[in-house]
């Protein structure tokens, strides 16, 4: 069945508009460029995570921003990461290991070319911002053995009660204050601005304000949106190196221009294949998505007329549809805020009740997780994730196993078993409702 | 007691995972409670000040057949944290008041919001220990960390913690190292005498016994086996690393000392030899645990290293005062920390040139012969090389 319709002469003005992953492309592209000639221009560069990243304040040193896992998704995206994986394992690491690191230390051990063919140059600061994945940690140790520059630990504590205490957020503070910021001082040379990095937390909240408009669109019928698939460009300027760029929020102001038309209008998704035109099935999903088959996971589900109308792994570079927004009058306190808040940052029973409350507000016929062989932080314990919502909401979920970069865990014939059948059992309930109340 | 009788005990302990001896110890006294702990380390002396028991939990090893704790998790996770499951869903871990889950790996920080939802009428706490290493800054986290934790035992238990309650732990458990610690230098020393898979035992029976009964276990095990001669074999003198978690079953153990390899150190139960000299009594005792666990304690895969020429220091220091000859590293399948780490200190071992072979194991691992097999050649290839 397809529920797509192609958009025939899509002109240019108008993909920039309409179409989200041409700009973000531009905008990526744009800072792969950046960071390759960093060097040549006098620039130092720096690497980050994406959960708890600090931009703003990466920014007011000037530093060329590189985020390894954004290279891993990329080289996945380019179908690039499975060869890399294995030349990580070849070089002695184990096959049990998150796929992201190992993409990332094979693009390394094939000479460093980054995803878009240009040369990487090797960080200056490697920042550790330690914030809801213990892999972070090894990760950078690993990378930090062969790099051999300064790596600045940014210990973020889990909400392990369900909450932000002020100690955890004094912790964080005075990491920042006391390590990271004199560290960017010493590597870039450039005094910090606390003014400089409020104009830019500035920039950030507007950005911020928009993308969670753009997100809860979703909540419409039909949605205009796709808060899993579409949402990774969405957030892809806002969870990376471009937050507090002028150009970002520039880009998200059309952005929700555009997808509020496109709201008002009852228009559904864009999808690589042109706009969903028929909402059959509306889903949240728990866990990141797929890369090396990006295209063809999505597919399966516009095809089935599915919706996905939000996503946890749309808030793993910060939940800002809870509220959160980066607070220019007290700049280092939000940053720790930011750090402590992101998704895997949060405990179960936290996880538990924004995906409740996702099903029940965007009107949602159940949950789908995407297990992801590599990581522990969103995959461990799932099980249990789907049993509550389950139970909580009355809705059916659904479980499938998949890899971020690693080619040889995604089966596509089973992914899409497993969802047709999914897919059948809402129809079926839905049915069963519907003559239940007649 | 001979030899033979203090580890048939320690055995029997470890095989009961009903923990038969917490509730005896519980019902010895009413009103007696039991907090549980997840491995790497928490600082037992608070659990012990308001009076309770700490009890390790270290999985099922291969004695329990999981079979509810298998439905949480996918096949690409650990065993620890559904044998851990298991344990609780069949009301093996009813004796508990409560659980600790520190901060080792996200595998143990997702099980203690499972454990929140799973058990609600126990006390859970997920138990943050510092990544920053300056007194000013990681130093007064996990000083407040300890103030929680203080603050929540008092009130189970009914009754504050005082200064005096902390310190009289302090020495407890100071003393409680020591043992540990004498323990260890006798099996480097002579470890013919000392078998590794009797040692696990004797540490692990420290994961449910009060830690004075267990130092007098430990030294009691140290005299008696001293007092009988056994024979001396000419085998490789190896330090076990990675298994500081997830345990491996007995029989692995067994089975590299089998092979031809007489374990000089490890990382089985690191809580007990963590903090690597004593922690003053005077002053204030949360800040000296603080102080301690900062600037004097192991290092492992889920701790930082501030330094990158940091990396491997410890196990370096285990192989040359054991006076070890190669190093075998034994990790849990999946275990992304200690598999993680694997390379980073292969390295460092590079560098050194000193020999090391790996294997991973799960708990439940049934088939030793492969185990045995490579153990046995890295044992004669390190003969071969230091008859060289
Ligand atoms: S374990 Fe998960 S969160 Fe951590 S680096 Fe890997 S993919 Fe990212
Ligand atoms: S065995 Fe490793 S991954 Fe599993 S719970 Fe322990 S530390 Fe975490």
């Amino acid at each position: 069945m397809s529920t797509v319709t192609p958009i025939k002469d899509a002109k240019k003005k108008e993909v920039v508009k309409e179409d989200a992953m041409w700009i973000q492309k531009e905008l990526i592209n744009k800072n792969y460029h950046e960071i390759a000639t960093a060097h040549e221009t006098g620039r130092k560069v720096s690497a980050t995570f994406v959960p708890g990243n600090l931009n703003e304040l990466l920014m007011c040193f000037d530093f060329a921003r590189r985020l390894p896992e954004t290279d891993a998704l990329q080289n996945g995206l380019r179908k690039k990461s499975g060869k890399m994986i294995m030349d990580a394992e070849r070089d002695g690491h184990s096959e049990d290991v998150c796929t992201y690191v190992k993409t990332d230390l094979g693009m390394m051990l094939q000479g460093q070319m980054g995803p878009t063919g240009e040369p990487m140059p090797n960080p200056d600061l490697l920042l550790l911002s330690y914030t809801g994945c213990f892999t972070f940690m090894k990760w950078f140790e690993l990378v930090r053995q062969k790099y051999n520059c300064e790596t600045i630990m940014l210990h973020t504590p889990y909400q392990g009660d369900g909450k932000i205490s002020p100690a955890m957020r004094d912790y964080v503070v005075k990491q920042i204050k006391e390590k990271v910021i004199p560290a960017c001082e010493r590597i870039s040379g450039k005094k910090f601005d606390i003014d400089l990095l409020r104009q830019y937390m500035k920039e950030s909240v507007k950005a911020e304000e928009d993308l969670v408009r753009v997100l809860q669109t979703a909540k419409h019928r039909p949605s205009p949106i796709d808060g899993y698939f579409g949402a990774v460009y969405y957030i892809g300027p806002m969870f990376t190196a471009f937050r507090g760029v002028p150009e970002a929020t520039k880009f998200y102001r059309l952005l929700r221009e555009e997808v509020e038309q496109r709201m008002r209008e009852g228009k559904g998704p864009i999808t690589p294949d042109g706009e969903m035109t028929e909402e059959n099935y509306r889903l949240v999903v728990e866990g990141p998505p797929n890369w090396t088959s990006f295209r063809d996971f999505w597919k399966m589900f516009y095809e089935e007329g599915a919706v996905v109308v939000a996503s946890t792994y749309a808030k793993v570079g910060g939940v800002y549809d809870f509220g959160f927004r980066h607070d220019p009058e007290h700049p280092i306190e939000s940053l720790a805020d930011y750090c402590l808040g992101c998704y895997t940052n949060l405990n179960f029973p936290q996880r538990i009740d924004m995906i409740c409350k996702y099903i029940d507000e965007y009107q949602a016929d159940g949950l789908l997780i995407n297990s992801i062989k590599s990581c522990n932080s969103f995959s461990a314990g799932q099980l249990l994730i789907l049993r509550e919502v389950e139970k909580r909401t009355g809705k059916p979920a659904a479980f499938i196993e998949t890899d971020l970069v690693d080619p040889r865990y995604f089966s596509g014939a089973n992914v899409k078993n497993r969802l047709e059948s999914y897919l059948q059992m809402i129809k079926q309930k839905r049915t069963a409702a519907a003559a239940a109340v007649a | 007691m001979t030899v033979q009788d203090i580890v048939k005990r320690c055995e029997h302990l470890f095989e009961d995972l009903d923990f038969n001896v917490v509730s005896e110890w519980k019902a010895a006294q009413p009103g007696r409670k039991a907090i549980g702990y997840m491995p790497i380390y928490v600082p037992r002396e608070i659990v012990h000040a308001a009076g309770m028991l700490p009890v390790g939990i270290f999985g099922g090893g291969d004695q329990l057949e999981v079979i509810q704790g298998d439905a949480y998790y996918q096949s690409y996770i650990c065993r620890i944290p559904r044998s851990t499951i298991e344990l609780g869903l069949t009301g093996r871990l009813d004796c508990l008041d409560g659980m600790l889950f520190p901060s080792i790996c996200d595998v143990i920080r997702n099980l203690s919001g499972m454990w929140q939802i799973l058990f609600k009428d126990k006390y859970v706490k997920y138990f943050d220990v510092p990544q920053d290493y300056a007194d000013e800054v990681g130093g007064k986290f996990y000083i407040h960390e300890m103030q929680a934790l203080r603050t929540d035992l008092g009130r189970l238990a009914g009754k504050e913690i005082s200064d005096e309650d902390l310190k009289k732990s302090i020495a407890v458990y100071n003393e409680n190292r020591k043992a540990v610690r004498e323990l260890y230098a006798y099996r480097a020393q002579k470890p013919w005498q000392a078998p590794t898979s009797e040692v696990y035992l004797v540490l692990r029976a420290g994961c449910v016994l009060p830690p004075e009964e267990h130092t007098k276990l430990i030294r009691s095990y140290i005299a008696e086996t001293n007092s009988v001669e056994r024979p001396k074999r000419d085998n490789a003198r190896v330090v076990l690393n990675g298994s500081f978690c997830e345990q491996p079953p007995l029989g692995l153990i067994k089975s590299i000392e089998m092979a031809g390899c007489y374990v000089v150190d490890d990382d089985f139960q690191l809580c007990q030899s963590w903090l690597l000299d004593d922690v003053s009594v005077e002053g204030n005792p949360l800040e000296e645990l603080s102080k301690a666990f900062l600037h004097r304690s192991a290092q492992t895969a889920s701790k930082y290293d501030d330094k990158k020429e940091d990396k491997g220091k410890h196990l370096l220091r285990q192989v040359k005062s054991r006076g070890a000859e190669g190093v075998v590293f034994a990790m849990a399948s999946f275990c992304d920390p200690a598999l993680l780490e694997r390379p980073m200190l292969q390295d460092v071992l590079n560098k050194h040139k000193i020999p090391y072979t790996a294997f991973k194991f799960a708990e439940n691992t049934g088939q030793m012969a492969p185990i045995r097999e490579q153990a046995g050649t890295f044992a004669d290839s390190i003969k071969l090389w230091s008859a060289a």
